[in-house]
């Protein structure tokens, strides 16, 4: 069964208002495309879940979408401070609920694997855990030891932008592979964005790669260029000048807003936004190719 | 022979590194210290990094921790998951490199919050990763400025565990890893004593002792074998300079 949609139409079916979310990718293949699809939309009220709130939930902060984040890591990778979300809540104007890496990751692969909660060893550090009360100890019925425990998360939908899948949601992804599969299988709803969409006999071709199946698929949209301006193995590059320059727009409210007029409410899709970004920025994050050498898999 | 800050508080992070070590590193000086390493004394250094490759062999400045010029050519990828379990939570990894806002006398640090948590003066990035490293890398080490604010006695907020208030307390707290060896600043090095306590240890050249003194915000005890470390060698300069970092991104 066909699950191909037009971004559009998958976050209007999808997406709604005061839902949690999920964009997965650790840095790598962050679903850019679908949260300014968000924003045009004009969804309210979402928390917002990923480890590295990045600069996808600074700008669904800042076009007031968002309403709570729940995070491990928040900052502007490589370049410094995350400056809006850092902004609202040292304002006091958001909710916010933290973790370590390991403890949010740990809530996914509970909520993605259908258990009530994630055990984890004691890392010594007593603040975080005294500061959220998700964060709790049990003993260990084996050793009489304290572990740390932490609950699922089960988002309302995941986002997972990959390198290429097949019509029905087999999708395969290379590279950093973070916690897509976890954030995926943890949520109700899953939207894929893709960089091709493939015929089944090339994902069947090599099945090791899959790593979200079609089972668990909401939605297919084929999105070239959706991870912009962060990377894509193989594909293209992260557009670190953008990043720099958003250190510089988040620090003025008008600046701000400029952008979101040209570059999210002033493009129709992903592919105007792509045009409009121009030939010589395409040509900057080209990047020369590096084959991996083929396996066989033996016809049985 | 000239060289800045960061340069000599790289090029004394990798001397820090044995060959054969397995380092979870992160972006920036770490990075660097880490390929320098590898480079020099260190040819058998097993890279990992927590986004989840393993043995990456970048061939530039990784942007970010998910850069994928980590991935080509890397020995393996796996999730976050993996990353964090089977190789830190079980003991695969021999050294982490931690930074933060604020270190304090038992290697504490703060990297969430400067005030109080609900209602934050500053707010900080928090953990990412540093909470398991800290607990869970056989060793630590820091590297950072020494600047009085940067190391209060006591920090606010205890982001990742140095030694609590005493060694027992670490110990008793279930953390698997040995806690920080070393504070690498652009002053010199401080190490952990019986105690838990970071004393000065060394001093690069042409630092008194009466300069850690004034850029510390508690009274630094002095190790009975206080070295004098050696300059930054030529060779080490030029892989930085010319190999490692170009275009001076980091230093």
């Amino acid at each position: 069964m066909s699950k191909l949609h037009t971004l559009s139409e998958a976050i209007q079916k999808y997406v709604h208002d005061g839902d949690v979310i999920y964009a997965a990718g650790f840095t790598h293949m962050i679903p850019f495309a679908a949260a300014h699809e968000i924003i045009r939309q004009k969804k309210k009220n979402l928390t917002v879940a990923r480890a590295t709130p990045d600069l996808i939930y600074d700008m669904l902060t800042a076009a007031g979408s968002v309403k709570k984040v729940i995070f491990s890591y928040m900052g502007n990778p490589g370049v410094g401070s995350l400056r809006i979300m850092r902004n609202v809540i040292e304002q006091g104007e958001m909710e916010w609920e933290e973790y370590s890496h390991f403890g949010m990751i740990s809530r996914l692969q509970a909520g993605a694997t259908g258990l009530p909660f994630m055990p984890m060893n004691q890392t010594g550090a007593p603040s975080l855990e005294k500061a959220n009360p998700n964060i709790k100890r049990i003993t260990d019925p084996y050793t009489g030891a304290e572990v740390i425990v932490v609950p699922p998360l089960n988002p309302d939908v995941a986002i997972v932008h990959v390198q290429r899948c097949d019509k029905h949601g087999n999708s395969q992804i290379w590279g950093i592979v973070g916690e897509q599969k976890e954030a995926a299988f943890a949520s109700r709803h899953v939207i894929i964005t893709a960089e091709e969409i493939v015929e089944e006999d090339i994902i069947r071709s090599d099945p090791n790669r899959t790593v979200i199946p079609s089972i668990i698929v909401d939605a297919v949209c084929h999105v070239p260029f959706a991870a912009h301006p962060s990377y894509t193995q193989g594909y293209y590059d992260r557009d670190n000048l953008f990043y720099l320059a958003w250190d510089e727009i988040s620090q003025s409210t008008e600046k701000i807003q400029n952008w979101l007029d040209e570059w999210v409410y002033g493009v129709k899709d992903r592919d105007e936004y792509w045009e409009k970004l121009g030939e010589e920025t395409h040509n900057r994050l080209k990047v020369t190719p590096r084959m991996s050498s083929p396996i066989d898999y033996g016809d049985y | 022979m000239d060289y800045n800050n960061a340069e000599l508080m790289t090029v004394n992070a990798a001397r820090l590194l044995r060959d054969g070590d397995v380092v979870f590193v992160g972006v920036g000086l770490p990075n660097l210290a880490c390929n320098l390493a590898r480079r020099t004394h260190a040819p058998n250094l097993v890279m990992i990094y927590e986004a989840g490759v393993i043995g990456a062999r970048p061939s530039r400045l990784p942007l970010s921790i998910g850069d994928p010029c980590l991935v080509s050519g890397a020995t393996a990828v796996c999730s976050m998951y993996d990353i964090f379990s089977f190789y830190l939570q079980r003991g695969n990894v021999d050294v982490g490199f931690l930074g933060g806002a604020q270190i304090d006398r038992f290697g504490n640090i703060n990297a969430t919050v400067i005030g109080d948590y609900n209602q934050p003066k500053t707010r900080l990035p928090g953990s990412g990763g540093s909470m398991e490293i800290a607990g869970w890398a056989n060793r630590c080490y820091i590297i950072t400025p020494h600047q009085k604010r940067r190391f209060p006695e006591k920090v606010d907020f205890i982001t990742s565990a140095g030694f609590l208030s005493h060694q027992k307390e670490r110990e008793a707290s279930g953390a698997r890893g040995k806690g920080p060896q070393g504070v690498v600043t652009h002053l010199g090095i401080l190490e952990p004593n019986e105690n838990g306590e970071m004393i000065l240890a060394a001093l690069h050249p042409g630092v008194n002792i009466d300069m850690i003194q004034e850029n510390t915000g508690w009274e630094v005890n002095i190790s009975a074998n206080l070295r004098e470390t050696l300059p930054p060698s030529a060779e080490e300069l030029r892989i930085l300079r010319e190999d490692l970092d170009p275009t001076g991104i980091y230093i």
